[in-house]
């Protein structure tokens, strides 16, 4: 092929122009090793277009999807399922033990509140008691009294 | 249809349904499973396939909405879209590949372009559709099929020569 050619057809070749079959007359001749040297950035081109053509799909085709697939699958929505309900059944557990330790502590200041008030009534009654006492002494002083006026009567 | 007519019908086209999903997908493991994924779903469609009058072309345009659709998805975005896994295949053009680096350049290129410009250079240079399949496979009109292209090829060319000149070649 001449170059002139090659070059007409490249110019059509960039405005997408060209059939397939003079596609394949530029590509066979990039490909060859007698590409002119001003024109050697097409041959880079042109072998790797030929190059890429050559890459297979080497795997064996399977028509019916793994089942390893859709049981991981589903193993994660057990999976999911399964922690939803731990942290579910976890919330409650840790709710209660809250609430467990609130009561103690209710309990506990209760418990202080009432033996502070035992101890009230008890210094109450000791009170009550010092006041009787003095009751006594003071009935006392007033017979001693009583009896100390009519001797003194008599004694007039 | 029975699988072996099936498998008749649809395995000659593979490796271009493979190309193309690597052409998209740019990993290799990424594309095995795109193309495996298309098998799948054109097994489960074999009913409706003698509808259609071009099986290839039904196939090429279900390879490119599915790598769309993968492209797209979230879990896409999470595979690091890396071409180190892309393999140079011995081939008899001794002499073009032994610097393989330079034709490696043209795979960078490609992958920087435009999705439709990536798929119309893989449908038209590489796997050589004539203009009537690549319109139906990608939905355009053939003028617009033409100007992607164009557009693809002076792209690609222009950059080979801008990377000859700053002698990065």
């Amino acid at each position: 092929m001449e170059l002139a050619n090659i070059e007409k057809l490249l110019e059509k070749y960039l405005n997408a122009e060209t059939s397939l079959q003079e596609e394949q007359i530029l590509q066979d001749y990039f490909t060859s090793n007698n590409v002119a040297s001003h024109l050697q950035d097409y041959s880079v081109m042109f072998s790797y277009f030929k190059q890429s053509k050559d890459e297979t799909f080497t795997k064996t085709i399977q028509l019916k999807p793994e089942k390893n697939r859709k049981s991981w699958k589903w193993a994660s929505v057990a999976a999911s399922v399964v922690l939803l309900f731990s942290v579910f059944i976890g919330k409650q557990k840790y709710d209660e033990h809250v609430q467990r330790q609130q009561f103690a502590q209710i309990k506990e200041a209760l418990q202080m509140v009432s033996s502070n008030l035992n101890r009230g009534n008890e210094a109450l009654y000791s009170v009550s008691n010092n006041l009787n006492k003095g009751n006594n002494a003071v009935a006392q002083l007033y017979t001693y009294e009583n009896t100390v006026n009519k001797v003194l009567n008599k004694i007039n | 249809m029975n699988q072996s007519d099936f498998l008749k019908a649809v395995l000659p086209f593979k490796d271009k349904v493979f190309r193309l999903a690597k052409r998209l997908l740019v990993s290799t493991e990424e594309a095995e499973d795109a193309t495996q994924e298309l098998y799948f779903k054109l097994w489960r469609n074999k009913e409706k396939l003698s509808n259609y009058k071009n099986v290839e072309a039904f196939a090429m345009t279900m390879t490119k909405n599915y790598c769309f659709d993968r492209l797209k998805s979230k879990q896409a975005s999470n595979l690091t879209l890396v071409h180190s896994n892309y393999k140079e295949k011995e081939t008899s053009l001794d002499k073009k590949v032994e610097n393989n680096d330079t034709v490696n350049q043209v795979h960078k290129l490609i992958e920087k372009l435009p999705e439709q410009q990536k798929i119309i250079i893989q449908l038209r240079d590489i796997e050589q559709y004539d203009f009537d399949e690549i319109c139906k496979m990608v939905d355009m009109k053939p003028t617009a099929v033409r100007v992607a292209l164009s557009r693809a090829r002076k792209t690609i060319r222009q950059e080979l020569i801008k990377q000859h000149n700053y002698g990065v070649s």
